[in-house]
Formats: structure tokens, sequence, C-alpha cells
């Protein structure tokens, strides 16, 4: 439990002294937001309707650069061959980051979300419910997210190698999460959010299983 | 013997940077391996600190082995590499209260300032390593490498970048080990600075052991590291 709080507090402070990156992140899924309404046009119903499902693309496209980046100051110094050899155990350090990587996601996520309202008039009182799913969402890109960041941190493709491998893996987030935001910003009659929510939580509960397992065979020799 | 090596083979692709590497390490004594580079030097450090694994081959520390004991290893090993292993947006404080946490040490303003100036840097503490001089950062390497405190300390070029001050640090830093009963395996190229320094000399040659045995034994034609081959003794 000590090893998993040390790597969560170092990859808090990793996020904190490089927030400048974080910002123009958001900035990147803030254009892509925007670049997405003019690619509908004025139809207020329209873009009302397809806002969950670029929210979720954004967010998806952003967070290829928040995991990438994750671990680029994990491997310019080698700094996490140096963890490992203290010795850090490599689940600690894999939760620390997806805990890490989920968080930024989420704050993301939730930054865009006003974004979303303007943008594409989708007004909701159900700001709770679009926050959870959100956070359950993001929880569902960042741990496998964090696992093929590692593996593909050290291959010259990186940029277009961690986005070839997450997105496939990750449509059923995408499938699940762009329906239950939807529901809650249009509407749900037939008290469907929860099944796409428990959908979500299943793939999480998968994927950051698998995760911490699996870390240990990814990062060493 | 705190340090032990047989038949240890390592490659890169198809190229064999260690090929049948053995020797062993009674515990306090301070070991210069020596080579030109690409002889091996730092891949053997590598492989015994379990930073990376032999191919062939069995090497323990301490009894323990480096593949099937390799967190156990790693408690009792502390490499300083030639990747400086530091966070580079991080400050030198920053670094070291991140291995010190792991480490369960005391990560108090005090003690990390301590540590850091035992390396003459407690005056840079809160600057970004991204700051520092390539000296600078292998004097941080140095305070990380001996806040774990372990048993046997493998050094890669510790005197690399460093000034003359810096120099005579190191070796300081080695003479306390020394005292405190701790095993050091040094890499240089500085053979006769390691001459005085070590009690055992290993030199290697394309990956092979071309000497091993203490210092004083060591020829004194070493100096561009081209060992005859009939003085090898592996």
């Amino acid at each position: 439990m000590r090893a998993l709080w040390a790597a969560l507090a170092k990859d808090l402070l990793l996020q904190w002294r490089t927030r400048a990156q974080t910002f123009a992140i958001f900035l990147f899924g803030a254009t892509a937001l925007l670049l997405f309404s003019f690619a509908i046009g004025p139809n207020a119903a329209a873009l009302r309707q397809h806002a969950a499902g670029f929210l979720w693309l954004a967010l998806m496209l952003s967070s290829t650069l928040t995991l990438a980046e994750s671990f680029q100051s994990e491997m310019e110094q080698r700094a996490l061959e140096g963890l490992l050899l203290l010795p850090a155990p490599a689940p600690a350090l894999y939760y620390g980051k997806a805990v890490a990587n989920w968080l930024q996601l989420t704050l993301l996520g939730i930054g865009l979300l006003p974004m979303m309202v303007v943008l594409y008039d989708a007004g909701t009182l159900r700001v709770a419910g679009l926050i959870g799913v959100i956070a359950v969402g993001a929880a569902g890109l960042s741990a496998p997210g964090t696992l093929y960041a590692a593996m593909t941190s050290q291959a010259r493709a990186k940029q277009t190698l961690l986005p070839l491998l997450l997105f496939p893996l990750v449509v059923p987030v995408l499938l699940a999460a762009v329906k239950a935001t939807s529901l809650l910003i249009l509407g749900d009659p037939m008290g469907q959010v929860r099944s796409w929510v428990a959908l979500l939580l299943i793939f999480d509960l998968v994927h950051w299983t698998l995760g911490g397992l699996l870390f240990d065979r990814v990062v060493e020799d | 013997m705190a340090v032990e090596a047989q038949g240890l083979c390592r490659r890169y692709g198809r190229r064999w940077a260690l090929i049948d590497v053995g020797f062993h390490l009674a515990p306090g004594r301070v070991l210069m391996i020596a080579g030109r580079n690409g002889s091996g030097k730092s891949t053997l450090l590598r492989v015994l600190a379990t930073a990376i694994r032999p191919d062939r081959g069995t090497a323990c520390v301490h009894g323990l082995d480096v593949r099937r004991d390799r967190d156990d290893v790693r408690r009792l090993c502390s490499l300083l590499s030639h990747d400086s292993h530091h966070y580079e947006a991080l400050t030198a404080l920053d670094n070291l209260r991140i291995a010190a946490r792991f480490l369960g040490r005391d990560t108090s303003r005090s003690a990390i300032t301590a540590a850091l100036a035992d390396v003459d840097l407690a005056g840079r503490a809160d600057d970004p390593v991204t700051s520092f001089s390539a000296g600078m950062r292998k004097r941080l390497s140095l305070a990380r490498t001996l806040l774990k405190d372990a048993a046997v300390v493998m050094l890669d070029e510790p005197y690399a970048a460093l000034d003359p001050p810096g120099f005579r640090l190191v070796d300081r830093l080695i003479e306390r080990l020394r005292a405190r009963g701790r095993t050091v395996l040094m890499a240089t190229h500085l053979v006769e600075h390691g001459r005085a320094l070590c009690d055992d000399a290993l030199v290697l040659d394309a990956g092979r052991v071309a000497h091993l045995g203490p210092t004083a034994d060591l020829p004194t034609d070493v100096g561009d590291l081209a060992v005859p081959a009939g003085e090898a003794r592996a």
C-alpha cells in the first residue's frame, strides 16, 4: 500500500509540474469539439443528438496524448527502471500511473462538458450523472491505455502505435459511454443508463485487473 | 560470496555483449571493472543489478539468484547507471524524495537535504534537474545510489562528467562504503586511478574476461586496455 501511495504521489506531482502540457491537451480536446460542431452545421437538433458521440471522440483522441505523455518522463532517463530497481513493485507503479491518468482524463472530460453544452446545445440537469459516466468511461480508457502506453513507449512509431492498439480495444467503452451520455442529455424514458454504466463497470473491472497483472511483463527486460 | 557469476552470457540482437563471464567477489571488496568501449562493462553491471536478464549462465548476489530472486537481489543492490534515472521535470529534492518514499526512508526536507549535501548539491535542492549540468546530474545520481544504503553498490563510470572536486568526492564515497563493509563494483576507464582505489580488477575484452585478480597483479601495460591474450586468466 505504501508503494501504491508513493507511485500515485509521484505521478500526480509529475502531472502538476507539467501542467502546461495538460492545458495544451485540454485545448486540443476543445478544438476537436469545435471542429466536429462545424461538420454538423447549424442544425440544433442534429447537434444535440450527436453531442455525446463527439464529446467521447474528443476525449478519446485527447487520451492518446495524455497516456503517451505520461510515459515520456519515465523513459527519458530510464526513471521507471530506476524505480523498479529500488525495488518498487510493478503493480504499484501501474496503478499509480493508471489512477493519475484516470484523474486527468476525468477532469479533461468535465472541462469539456461546458463546451459541449454551448457548442451542441446539449444542456441537461443531470450533471452528477454525466460526471459519473465520464469518470467510469475515463477509467475504461486509462486502464488499458496505461498498459499500452507502457508497451509502446520505447517503440519508434509510438505516436501511431498507441492509438492503433488502443482504439479497437476500447470500442466497447466508446459505445457504452456514448450511449449513457446521450441518454442523460436527450432523456432516458426506458431507464437504460444503468445497463450501459454496468457494462462500463465490467469492462473497467476486467482491464484494471489485467493491467496490474501484466504490467510487470511489459516493463521488465 | 557477495557476488558470484558463472558462464554469464548476454546478447543484444545477434551481437554477444558478454561471453562466458565468471568471477567471484568477497563481501567488503572493491572491484574495478575495466575494458574498452563496448567490452561489456555496463552490461555486466546491469545483469548483476537485475536491470537485464542474462541469456545463459548464473549470477548470484549474497547467494540469491538474479533471475529467480530478482526482487531480493534488488533490495541488496544499488546501481549508478549511465542513465540518471531522474525525472527531468522535477527538482533534485523531488527526485530523492520519490526514491526515499519507495524505500521507506525519511522523506523530510532536512533528511533529503542532508543526502544532497553529501554530494555538494544542497544549494540546488529546489532547482529542476533540467537546469543541471552533466556533472551535477551525476552527483544527484550518486546521492540517490547512496540513499539506498545497499550491501552491494555498482557504479558505472562514476567519474564521468565530474570535475576534480567531483573525482575526490567519488573517492571519498567509495572509501566510506569500504569502511562500512559494503561491496563495490566500479566500471571505469581510469585504470590507474582504479588500481590505487580498488582491491581487485576484472578486465573485459569484447565481452570475455581478459584479466581477473588483485589490482596488484594487474599488468602495467593495460593503459589502452589491450591485455595480451597470454595474460588472460579466465
